[in-house]
């Protein structure tokens, strides 16, 4: 087959993160058969997983932040029993001016000038950013260490940048981040979500993304991470044991967002007897506590004293009282109804090709998802097959992690520290594995497309450029990135840039590097 | 990372892994020696490169010259109006965004070399500035800069800190074997508005939605922030006082560095450049505000330091139809410090006649950057003809060090 650029741009930009830069030749290789190289990817299905050294499993996670709790909670009670012996804090002692300093002295003189002028910006500047907290904190003298929790989350957000960063096309990566926004949780619910965040997505998500539906299903609402992001380990069936001996009762946050959020969609022929419905038959659903009184700390637990007894009624059939395999029956049933169908159809073909949905796309990946039993291979692979996905105009907006990550494959990076994408991420309005609600982050060129994210998007594109230009020709980048599919304008506006690294951060903003 | 990490981070990791400060000082035994035991100075030296290539003869207008007015139409420099150029003799005026300069001129602290260029002759950004930085003839990708084999080449003593490259990245001029500290003032890594423009001019043409989208972008971040052209954090000028600020101070410490080398970026006026008000008046206000703060924040200091400000080329001397002007040959020099033999204009002046422009279209380059550079490293530090044409600036015999340039 002739080469052809455009349609390698197809290949790695629509379906992947981009094309990497240095001697990969992801270009060249794509362009040759741009089906074929975005299809190897899935023929790997081992390269799914994600094994780091050093990343636990949800039960350790879930241990480590019980002991750690209980330190935090010891550290405390000692700190009050030691109240009393109060000391007197010394007056800040205000450096005499000297003439000459030394280079140190200027140094934090610098510094300490600096934080007087200008600590409003924090809120502004990435590097002042912490990725663990929610807001920015105040400029303080010396960092905290850091605790489990946020060792944890970089160890996992390191650990997925460095595979995304790594691969040669990404489709596979982009079908990870597809679904695991999917069924998002947030790891600004707590510190189990954010301890459980990257564990949830390997445990859940990855096994898989090139598997079935319904068995992605299961083990996303029985993982603890969604258990305990969407409350459901608090949710007690009225008539049960635990509902009648406490106060509390039936919750149905999870519920409504299985059959509203992973799986019919609104207006998929459910009720809100339905919601209630299967909030009760997956009453019981829950991890055990630090107490291992249902099994070990942090792992997925059935309390049957929690359930609800007796048949439910749900979407027009029964469900008699089976315990766990209730709940199990009902979501199989779920997983594999024609509004979930749809509704997964038409999320994928959004995501991957185009917000004006392309219908005929959507009814035949519609039918290729019942026909297959969910089969999310076969569903991916249908993509890659479609001519629809090679045709339509490369209009989709990069969302911020899409932007990031296909500029550090660009570039040639693999990060060993993963501060910079993550405060990116948080400025950008992309925080990792922390989207405002359980409908995940956007997916539309409008969320991602508008005027303060591009203008960030800029100061972002400028930094890179400003920190890593200097070492770089932008002229074979822009052949790393799309050889001659670049446009006239794009070409002429790195060629003619005053700087490398005003070069450097045009290409990156370019609609080449944007768009896909 | 709070801003104090982040200063005191980037100031203590040195580019070679090395540390300043406390016990690593021990690993510096090897490092140059400065102060000259002959008469007793402990002399330092700034470079300043001007990206994007600086127009020379709207900085320092040769009013002299009959031809300058028609070819500079309106954006040319006048000795009256409303903003009159500063003369600086009977032919030279400077721009008025240059006040101190000017006084530093007056003062003869501070010198212009005019009809100045590098031996680099063709009009890329890119390699003229890899030209300028590198100290070769020509263009190529090499690793190591004019102003790092100079340090490489100072005789071996006392123990002071070595080259400070200010900025995220070291500059070429300053990349290479001999040890170099980096500094960057924390703040404000936001995209400057050349670039924001040239986005846009690309987003235009190619992508509509995107340009609406980052236009809209940028107006917001404009009204939240006040009138670009006034000092707001962030803009222009006020990071180019910032970076000499910290770098100064960071120089006058008894064991600071001796040698700097920072770029300041926004040179590429190729539109809308204006005359003694507009853009480039505004980045030239920013250079002015940054050697003030050199002079100050240096002290005791400034009396033996030379700042060498350099751009890659010039541009050309008839404005273009965008009332700017397009990538050109001769240029300027600028030499400001308490060193400095000042208040002299030096040219080999071509002439602006259409024969004497170079190709028919830029000043002509009569004197070579290298030979001021030489100059002022030989008389500063003392270092040989010799190894300034082989070692410092390879293959430039035929540039002779300028004498004289340093009081």
């Amino acid at each position: 087959m002739a080469r052809d650029s455009q349609a390698a741009l197809v290949a790695l930009n629509r379906f992947g993160f981009g094309a990497r830069g240095g001697a990969s030749g992801d270009l060249v290789n794509a362009s040759s058969d741009p089906r074929g190289f975005v299809k190897a990817e899935l023929a790997r299905a081992s390269g799914v997983l994600l094994e780091a050294p050093g990343l636990q499993s949800t039960q350790q996670l879930g241990q480590a932040v019980f002991a750690y709790q209980d330190q935090v909670k010891q550290a405390r009670e000692a700190a009050k029993a030691a109240a009393p012996a109060e000391t007197l804090v010394p007056a800040e002692q205000k450096p005499a001016l000297r003439r000459n300093l030394s280079l140190n002295a200027a140094a934090t003189e610098i510094a300490g000038q600096m934080t007087e002028a200008k600590p409003a910006d924090d809120a502004v500047r990435p590097e002042a950013m912490q990725p663990n907290a929610a807001a920015p904190p105040a400029a303080k003298p010396a960092p905290q260490p850091l605790n489990v929790i946020q060792k944890t989350f970089r160890a996992e957000a390191l650990a997925r940048l460095q595979r995304a960063t790594l691969v040669a096309c990404g489709f596979t990566e982009r079908l990870v981040v597809f679904w695991s926004n999917h069924f998002c949780i947030s790891a600004s619910k707590g510190e189990l979500a954010r301890i459980w965040a990257g564990a949830f997505e390997r445990e859940a998500i990855r096994p898989h993304v090139l598997g079935r539906f319904a068995d992605m299903l299961r083990a996303v609402e029985q993982h603890p991470a969604m258990l305990f992001f969407l409350d459901n380990q608090q949710s007690l069936g009225p008539d049960s044991r635990a509902g009648q001996n406490r106060k509390r009762g039936l919750n149905e946050n999870l519920a409504r967002e299985i059959m509203e959020l992973h799986t019919l969609g609104v207006g998929g022929g459910y009720t809100q007897d339905d919601v209630t419905s299967l909030a009760r038959i997956i009453t019981g659903w829950t991890f055990a506590g630090r107490q291992a009184q249902l099994g070990p700390p942090g792992s997925f637990v059935f309390n049957i004293n929690a359930h609800q007894p007796g048949p439910q009624l749900l979407l027009g059939r029964t469900y008699e009282p089976t315990g766990l395999a209730q709940g199990e029956a009902a979501l199989a049933d779920i997983a594999r109804h024609p509004s979930t169908a749809n509704f997964i159809a038409t999320k994928f073909v959004r995501h991957f090709v185009a917000d004006d949905l392309p219908p005929a796309l959507v009814a035949r990946l519609r039918d290729v998802f019942v026909k297959t039993d969910g089969d999310l291979k076969a569903l991916a692979m249908a993509l890659v097959d479609s001519d629809e996905a090679w045709q339509a105009p490369l209009t989709k907006m990069r969302s911020p992690y899409d932007f990031l990550v296909a500029s550090g494959q660009l570039l040639a990076r693999v990060p060993e520290d993963p501060s910079r994408y993550l405060n990116g991420l948080n400025l950008l309005g992309q925080p990792l594995w922390s989207p405002a609600g359980p409908n995940g982050f956007p997916d539309t060129n409008a969320a991602w497309a508008a005027p303060e994210g591009m203008k960030l998007r800029l100061d972002i594109a400028a930094q890179i450029g400003s920190r890593l230009g200097s070492n770089i020709d932008p002229l074979d980048l822009l052949e790393f990135a799309a050889a001659d599919a670049a446009s006239i304008e794009t070409r002429r506006a790195v060629e003619r840039a005053e700087s490398r690294q005003q070069a450097l951060a045009l290409l990156l903003m370019s609609p080449e590097m944007q768009r896909r | 990372m709070t801003m104090i990490d982040c200063v005191e981070n980037r100031l203590l990791t040195s580019r070679r892994g090395l540390l300043l400060g406390g016990a690593s000082f021990a690993a510096w035994a090897h490092l140059p020696k400065f102060a000259r035991a002959a008469d007793g100075r402990d002399p330092r030296l700034i470079v300043v490169i001007l990206r994007g290539a600086l127009d020379g003869l709207s900085t320092v207008a040769p009013l002299g010259d009959p031809d300058y007015a028609g070819l500079h139409g309106s954006i040319a420099l006048a000795a009256d109006g409303a903003h009159p150029a500063i003369m600086l003799d009977s032919f030279f005026a400077l721009h008025p965004a240059m006040p101190e300069f000017s006084r530093m001129y007056r003062d003869r602290r501070a010198a212009v070399i005019h009809a100045v260029a590098t031996p680099y002759r063709d009009r890329s950004h890119f390699d003229g500035q890899d030209v300028l930085e590198s100290g070769y003839a020509g263009p190529g990708r090499v690793q190591s800069g004019w102003l790092n084999r100079a340090l490489e080449a100072l005789p071996r003593g006392e123990r002071v800190s070595s080259g400070l490259a200010i900025g995220p990245t070291t500059p070429l001029v300053l990349r290479g074997n001999a040890p170099t500290v980096g500094w960057a003032p924390v703040a404000l890594p936001q995209a400057d508005d050349d670039t924001a423009m040239r986005l846009v001019d690309l987003y235009r043409h190619r992508d509509p939605a995107l340009a609406m989208a980052l236009s809209q972008g940028l107006q917001l971040d404009k009204a939240a922030s006040g009138d670009d052209m006034k000092r707001k954090p962030g803009n222009a000028v006020t990071q180019m006082r910032q970076v000499a600020r910290g770098a100064a101070k960071l120089m006058a410490a008894d064991d600071g560095p001796r040698i700097a080398a920072l770029a300041f970026d926004g040179w590429d006026t190729h539109a809308n450049e204006g005359g003694p008000v507009g853009r480039l008046a505004f980045l030239l206000g920013g250079l002015d505000g940054a050697l003030a703060e050199f002079e100050s924040g240096l002290g005791d200091r400034w009396r033996d330091t030379v700042v060498v400000v350099a751009t890659e080329f010039g541009r050309t001397a008839r404005i273009n139809g965008t009332d700017g002007t397009d990538h050109g040959t001769g240029t300027i020099a600028l030499l400001a410090g308490g060193a400095v033999k000042g208040g002299r204009v030096i040219s080999d002046w071509p002439g602006l006649k259409l024969a004497n422009l170079h190709e028919g279209r830029d000043l002509k380059p009569t004197t070579d950057l290298r030979s001021v550079i030489k100059g002022v490293l030989q008389d500063q530090f003392g270092l040989s003809e010799r190894v300034l044409a082989e070692t410092v600036f390879p293959d430039s015999a035929s540039a002779k060090p300028m004498k004289g340039l340093l009081a």
